[in-house]
């Protein structure tokens, strides 16, 4: 199945390659080198890229490039699902998935690559068995190692890899034991430009970090389960139970993971927190625009709207801005035509405005396009949904767990068009 | 390589020894010696007999591997150590070692004893890892010693060995090819493993290896389909897309039945889609002679097992059930598929990127399914372009007369956005739109020529090009567009433009007679300031006005082509003389002449809008290949369905006893050396999965190990709908009788070791030996007579009314016992020793020829809280002789099974014993009062009520107190009322209480509550005994 991998920074150096048969020359690369130039953008380089000898497919991750050769047939997201749970695990282990931390740690990832894929086809991918069988670096750890020349490499055997639940290691201990759940649901919108909305739907997840002795065995309920429409699951979870109670049960991994992603129905309507007033225009045969923006709460349950942030991909000919906000401060970065605008938090009673002059270059025609402002927002303490967690009971083990649960609402792709 | 200073500097704290030497890049420009040099230092390291040296020569071998530099000679260095103790200096010699073992084949086989000695490993995990090394050192020469290794763990006890067997597969055969029959044989062992580990490996191997042998699959098919749910994720996407290629040739297609309609809608639809209707009337033909479709069941259980993983978190397994679903499903299901496609487009911008491409091909040839979800694949200026167009696609393809305008309005935004690539694929779609819908065709018409008016040179060359090609269908009812547009020739300036006007004017110079010879003039005016590929389309309008109204324009040619002549491009010049020779009849002008007009003015077919989408289906879907839309190299073609369905048979599984003896045999042998003696990494989980068998029955994923009250409830579901599924599969025959038969074998089948997959009840098993004995209780001998497989149910009168009905299950069967066989049941009667424990009444029955001694139970292997009595050693059993013993195990009122050993004086054997939830409880006795006191304290969520309809032989009072008593063992409360029945029992070990309540309403109705604090076993008792009531 996946034959070769290459890491590739932004600059186009393979920083990184392995092969897990015969070995591949660099020399392919060339072809998604290729590729790369034609496609202006790093987002348009074709995920799927076919050579004469062999195939490319790759993703765009933290500024690397992950580029695996396949030789022959796959399904592209089988390899696409497994590049990103490669990114996922660096990420999961470095704190980050950067070519610093990477190189940083070459023969870590290294053996990771190892137990991850066997001749091409994915042997260990669950974060638990990999920890069991590679311990992730810590500072600690490196300098007891560099004094005591013992290694990241475990010295036990990783057994979950053989049981039936394998996201979980056995022998788990805790002196507290916790259970805690975010409720995150994000608001996908696009607002036309007469305020209305074209189209909205509520994204949510639910992150659990879960730090139990033992073997829990853990239901969770809600208090209204029919607003989830569509749900997808950690492996966990027991289908069955959901499909005729609507209760999640489950023996959760040990430590961070999403429990599920859900969808809500499309016949609820999604109430839009923020409102956005705009005029934006630019005048014919002078280069100079007009630009003036207001952001205001709208239907917010009592609730602030804080952490709002606006960002506008400015027309190409627009030169510099010269803007005052009432609220927060803006930037814009004239080479990549990016203005930023932190709000910060809005009060109801003072709405924040951002109001100025576009200087445009000067001889250029006018944009046709007003630019589209995405937003962001954060809203503590509401799943704007409603969704509510009703319980959480834990059998198979006799001590009593801390719960917590938290909600956030918060912009996922809130476009707002001008 | 510009990044040469890399690693040395950056790496830091764990790399402090003899840091400098290692920066240095060979390549970059060292001096050859000195790379000598810094070799020679890690020589000098690795043979250091200090660990730590070793480890950081090591790393530092790998991580110039890593960066793709040669490290090739420093082979005898390191494969020395491959016998080194250090678990991480090994590890990274192996990662070493497959890497140039290619290279240096004789030297790599220096370290090959060393796995064959690791393949000896008392451990599993260490037998596994030799296994894996040894199978990737590419070096033909070891050919045989692998296929020798690879055939040793494929009939390994360890399911994780044999997983590892099954990777190692492909990678002989990669090696050498010719060994394919060998590994052939190795992977149909492999495939008959029933342990979820292995079966995704082995279907990948069985994949590379021997793709074409279909017929492997049939006894397993159904083993894989029930298997799925609990294989890890990567594993069900090879076994699912495999499995979609085996229903293509085994099944009939479900749609045949539907084609006759479709065709007629389809019609209705879009006139357009031709072949499609030709398609559903060549089917529809053949349909004709055809009997009605009957869906297999084998079809069904794959689709209904592979529905619940469309939730999976992984985007691959959601892929590759929807393109199952795509290509198996009756049209009326497909439709499932298409909420969690829309869920991925939330997901990275590659998954995105090939879930679209699904989505475009599947939306043409079913667009229904994706219509709720039109806003979903609304386009954000944010998104890339190469995702915006592929949205763009799919938005056109589920155009249709009723949302068109909603479409359209968004389109209108799409055009004035910045990126230009996607306003010229905006204007595409516009027009293919306008193709496909015809009451929009003006208004899109008209939208496209205010485009003419852009600005950008792009979006106005592709508005052209898209009106040339609207008009080519009907150029006669426009005339007037092409009037307007030839008053553009005035404003335009885009050259590309002018070009596409010019050709339209002079394509269709009939339509407008008087503006044509006027729009030559003008650019005759201009042609020398105009850009060549104008300049070709003027020399082309005239060359045509010349053949159809020479006398308006015979001049004003002459003169264009003058102009030509001396033009300044060769094009031109070139292309001036060829068209006067043609058109300007002389003395020397050939042959030609007299068909110029032919050639000029032929009729040109209208270009054909249509998606590039159209037609990929015919690559199985969420392939490279469909990707591609070329075929990759190892594609497996989709088969196209049969016309007559292949014989279901072959499917069915016969008992396979004398394969399993030879490979349990086997196994013995090695359980009997020190295998016990190794207890570093062997855990609890795996060797009940090895060695008993009975719990890696079709459950097994969560069954065996994980151990939760819940999990053997959905074991519970599962066998229920199993049984559903076997009685539409048979409906032939004698159903209730069937029924309650197979139930009865699927008890023993979970207690006891797997015959024969759930679903092989078509072919009977052999009947059970009835152990000649005379200490056979009477429960027993109804038991016993339940199984001899007579198509009688038990007749109502031989079940004892204390007791309800006693059922019997197997513990150990005889083949796996080596003729010693064990029955158990729950006799219902307290446990001597200690009330919190259930009395399991066991049946050990010598069908041996030689006398057993010293049974006893061994090792129980309990959840935390499980107690176990066990039963006084029995000292000897002679042969054919029977013993009937008691013990007591405490469930911790949970249906965890209870796993222990069973120990003669040659043998043990694992056994389990799983208690059916109304096991766990023992009868009590209130009064009526009480009960309503007790019951109104259990309410709310301790209140579980469920409706129901009885059977007709369950409408009397003695039936429905039998069939509860027989599920559960409770005692019944009295009732004033006449059609209530009411129960009543309290936990075994906590005393709960459990209150049931069967209310028989009018006619067939009832409804059943159960109370109890005890919400899973309240749950599953509500199943169980609504499953009692309804057989």
């Amino acid at each position: 199945m996946i034959h070769s991998l290459f890491l590739i920074n932004c600059s186009g150096d393979i920083f990184l390659e392995k092969h897990w048969k015969s070995v591949v020359s660099q020399s392919v690369c060339d072809y998604f080198f290729e590729a790369q130039e034609k496609a202006v953008d790093v987002e348009n380089v074709p995920p799927v890229i076919s050579t004469p000898h062999h195939y490319l497919i790759s993703i765009y991750r933290d500024k690397i490039f992950f580029v695996s050769v396949i030789q022959t047939e796959v399904p592209p997201l089988f390899v696409i699902e497994f590049l990103h749970r490669v990114a996922d695990t660096f990420q999961d282990y470095f704190g980050e998935c950067s070519e610093t931390a990477i190189k940083d740690n070459v023969v870590i990832v290294y053996e990771l690559l190892e137990e991850m894929l066997d001749n091409g086809f994915p042997l260990a991918t669950e974060s638990n068995i990999l920890k069991e069988l590679i311990k992730p670096p810590t500072i600690l750890r490196s300098v007891v190692n560099s004094i005591t020349g013992s290694s990241n490499v475990g010295d036990t055997l990783p057994t979950g890899q053989l049981s039936n639940i394998p996201w979980r290691r056995a022998g788990v201990k805790y002196t507290n034991n916790e259970a805690y759940f975010d409720v995150i649901e994000e608001i996908d919108a696009i607002i036309d430009k007469s305020g209305s909305t074209v189209f909205a739907e509520i994204q949510g997840v639910i992150d659990s970090c879960i730090k139990l002795s033992g073997m829990p065995d853990l239901f969770l309920s809600f208090m209204n389960p029919r607003l989830l429409d569509d749900v997808s699951f950690h492996p966990c979870i027991r289908f069955k139970r959901w499909e005729s109670e609507r209760v999640l049960s489950f023996i959760p991994p040990d430590g961070n993971f999403r429990l599920i992603s859900y969808r809500v129905s499309s016949q609820n309507l999604v109430a839009i927190p923020v409102y956005v007033k705009h005029l934006i225009s630019f005048k014919e045969n002078s280069s100079s625009g007009r630009f003036d923006v207001t952001i205001g709460p709208k239907q917010n349950m009592g609730k602030t709207v804080e952490g709002v942030v606006m960002t506008v991909h400015m027309p190409k000919a627009v030169l510099n801005m010269n803007l005052t906000a009432t609220q927060g401060s803006y930037t814009f970065d004239p080479v990549t035509k990016v203005l930023t605008w932190d709000v910060g938090k809005i009060t109801p009673q003072k709405l924040p405005n951002l109001k100025g002059i576009v200087n445009l270059q000067s001889g250029a025609p006018k944009p046709e396009e007003n630019p589209s402002l995405n937003i962001q927002f954060k809203i503590q303490q509401l799943a704007i949904s409603g969704l509510k967690v009703n319980r959480l009971d834990m059998y198979g083990e006799k001590y009593k767990p801390f719960k917590g649960v938290k909600y956030i609402t918060k912009a996922g792709k809130f476009q707002v068009r001008t | 390589m510009a990044a040469s200073p890399a690693y040395g500097e950056e790496k830091g704290g764990s790399s402090s020894l003899g840091e400098p030497e290692y920066g240095h890049d060979p390549a970059s420009g060292g001096i050859f010696a000195s790379d000598y040099k810094r070799h020679d230092d890690l020589k000098e390291m690795l043979d250091s007999n200090k660990d730590s040296l070793k480890l950081e020569a090591m790393k530092r071998i790998v991580a110039m591997i890593a960066r793709g530099k040669n490290a090739s000679d420093l082979f005898p260095a390191v494969v020395k150590n491959v016998a080194c103790k250090n678990i991480e200096v090994k590890k990274l010699v192996y990662v070493y070692l497959v890497r140039y073992a290619e290279e240096q084949q004789d030297l790599a086989l220096l370290s090959i004893s060393t796995f064959q000695r690791g393949l000896k490993d008392p451990n599993q995990l260490i037998r596994a890892s030799a296994l894996r090394v040894l199978s990737s050192i590419r070096v033909p020469i070891i050919v045989p010693i692998m296929m020798l290794a690879i055939k040793e763990a494929a009939s390994d006890m360890s399911p994780y060995v044999r997983k590892t067997a099954a990777h190692a597969i492909p990678k002989l055969y990669s090696l050498d090819s010719d060994q394919k029959d060998q590994l052939i044989e190795v992977i149909e062992k492999l495939l008959a493993d029933k342990t979820t580990l292995v079966a995704g490996s082995v279907v990948m191997a069985f994949e590379e290896v021997c793709p074409e042998r279909i017929d492997l699959i049939h006894k397993n098919y159904r083993k894989l389909c029930n298997l799925l749910i609990d294989v890890e994720e990567w594993g069900q996407v090879v076994i699912i897309n495999m499995l979609t290629r085996y229903a293509r040739t085994q099944f009939l297609s479900p749609n045949q039945n539907e084609s006759l309609l479709e065709e007629s809608a389809e019609k209705a639809f879009y006139g357009s889609e031709e072949e499609d209707t030709k398609d559903a009337k060549a089917e529809a033909a053949s349909l004709a002679k055809r009997k009605p479709y009957v869906m297999d069941p084998d079809h069904r259980l794959l689709l209904r097992n592979t529905k619940p993983l469309l939730q999976s978190r992984n985007a691959a397994v959601v892929m590759a059930v929807a393109q199952l679903y795509f290509h198996l499903a009756p049209k009326a299901e497909v439709g499932v598929i298409a909420k969690a496609l829309v869920r991925l487009l939330r997901s990275h911008s590659e998954v995105q990127y090939v879930v679209l491409q699904n989505v475009a091909t599947m939306s043409i040839k079913r667009r229904g399914m994706f219509e709720p979800y039109l806003k979903s694949f609304y386009i954000r200026s944010t998104d890339p372009t190469q995702i915006k167009i592929l949205k763009l696609e799919v938005l056109t393809n589920l155009a249709n007369e009723t949302n068109i305008s909603t479409i359209l309005r968004e389109f209108q935004t799409y055009i004035r956005s910045m990126d230009k690539d996607f306003v010229a694929a905006t204007i595409q779609a516009i027009g293919r739109c306008a193709t496909n819908i015809g009451k929009v065709r003006d208004t899109c018409l008209n939208g496209l020529v205010q485009l003419l008016s852009n600005r950008d040179e792009l979006v106005v060359a592709e508005s052209v090009v898209v009106i040339k090609k609207l008009l080519q269908m009907q150029p006669a009812q426009h005339s007037e567009i092409i009037k307007h547009m030839a008053k553009l020739t005035d404003n335009i300036q885009v050259p590309m433009a002018r070009a596409s006007i010019l050709w339209l004017i002079g394509e269709y110079c009939e339509h407008v007679p008087k503006i044509a010879p006027d729009v030559l003039r003008k650019m005759a005016k201009s042609f020398t300031n105009e850009e060549d590929i104008v300049k070709l389309q003027v020399i082309n309008l005239a060359a045509k006005l010349y053949l159809t109204n020479s006398k308006q324009s015979k001049l004003l040619t002459q003169y264009v082509l003058n102009l030509a002549k001396y033009d300044q491009n060769y094009d031109i010049r070139d292309r001036a003389r060829f068209i006067r020779q043609l058109i300007v009849p002389t003395e020397k002008s050939g042959a030609l002449n007299k068909y110029a007009k032919k050639l000029f003015l032929a009729q040109k077919p209208a270009p054909i809008l249509e998606s590039s989408f159209k037609d990929r289906d015919h690559f199985q879907l969420g392939s490279l290949s469909h990707l591609l839309n070329a075929k990759a190299v190892g594609y497996q073609e989709l088969p196209d369905w049969p016309d007559e369905a292949p014989d279901p048979s072959v499917r069915n599984v016969e008992v396979p006893e004398w394969t399993k003896c030879t490979s349990r045999e086997k196994r013995k042998e090695k359980v009997e050396k020190p295998f016990y003696s190794d207890s570093e990494g062997e855990s609890g989980p795996t060797e009940s999965a090895d060695s008993e068998p009975e719990s890696d029955s079709e459950e097994s994923g969560s069954s065996s190990s994980s151990g939760t009250s819940s999990s053997s409830s959905e074991e519970e579901e599962e066998e229920e709908e199993e049984e559903e599924e076997e009685g539409s599969g048979q409906q032939s025959e004698d159903k209730e009788g069937e029924e309650e038969e197979e139930k009865r074998k699927k008890r023993k089948e979970k207690g006891g070791p797997r015959k024969a997959s759930p679903r092989s009840m078509v072919t009977p098993p052999p009947p059970q030996p009835v152990p000649s004995s005379n200490i056979i209780s009477t429960s027993l001998v109804t038991d016993l007579e339940g199984l001899t497989l007579t198509d009688t149910s038990l007749a109502p009168a031989l079940l004892s009314p204390a007791f309800g009905a006693v059922r019997t299950y197997e513990l150990l069967h005889r083949m796996a016992g080596e003729g010693l066989s064990v029955e158990y049941c729950f006799s219902r009667r307290p446990f001597p020793g200690d009330p919190h424990m259930v009395a399991v009444q066991i049946q050990i029955s010598n069908n041996t020829d030689a006398e057993v001694k010293s049974l006893r139970v061994s090792e129980p292997k309990l959840l935390a809280g499980m107690r176990i009595q066990e039963f006084p050693e029995i000292e000897s059993l002679a042969p054919g002789d029977t013993a009937s013993v008691v013990m007591g195990i405490d469930f911790c009122d949970s249906t965890q099974a209870a796993n222990f050993q069973l120990c003669t004086h040659t043998r043990h054997f694992y056994v389990s014993i799983q208690p059916p939830v109304g096991e766990l409880m023992a009868p009590v006795f209130m009064s009526e009062n009480e009960f309503r006191k007790e019951q109104g304290k259990l309410t709310g969520m301790s209140e579980i009520t469920e409706k129901l309809t009885l059977p007709e032989k369950c409408r009397s009072d003695h039936a429905i107190v039998q069939q509860v008593t027989s599920a559960a063992n409770v005692g019944r409360v009295p009732c004033g009322a006449d059609n209530e029945y009411r129960f009543a029992a309290k936990t075994v070990t906590s005393g709960s209480l459990v209150l049931i309540t069967l209310e028989w309403r009018e006619g067939a109705a009832a409804q059943l509550t159960v109370n109890s604090e005890k919400m899973v076993i309240g749950t599953m008792l509500v199943k169980d005994i609504i499953q009692a009531l309804a057989q």
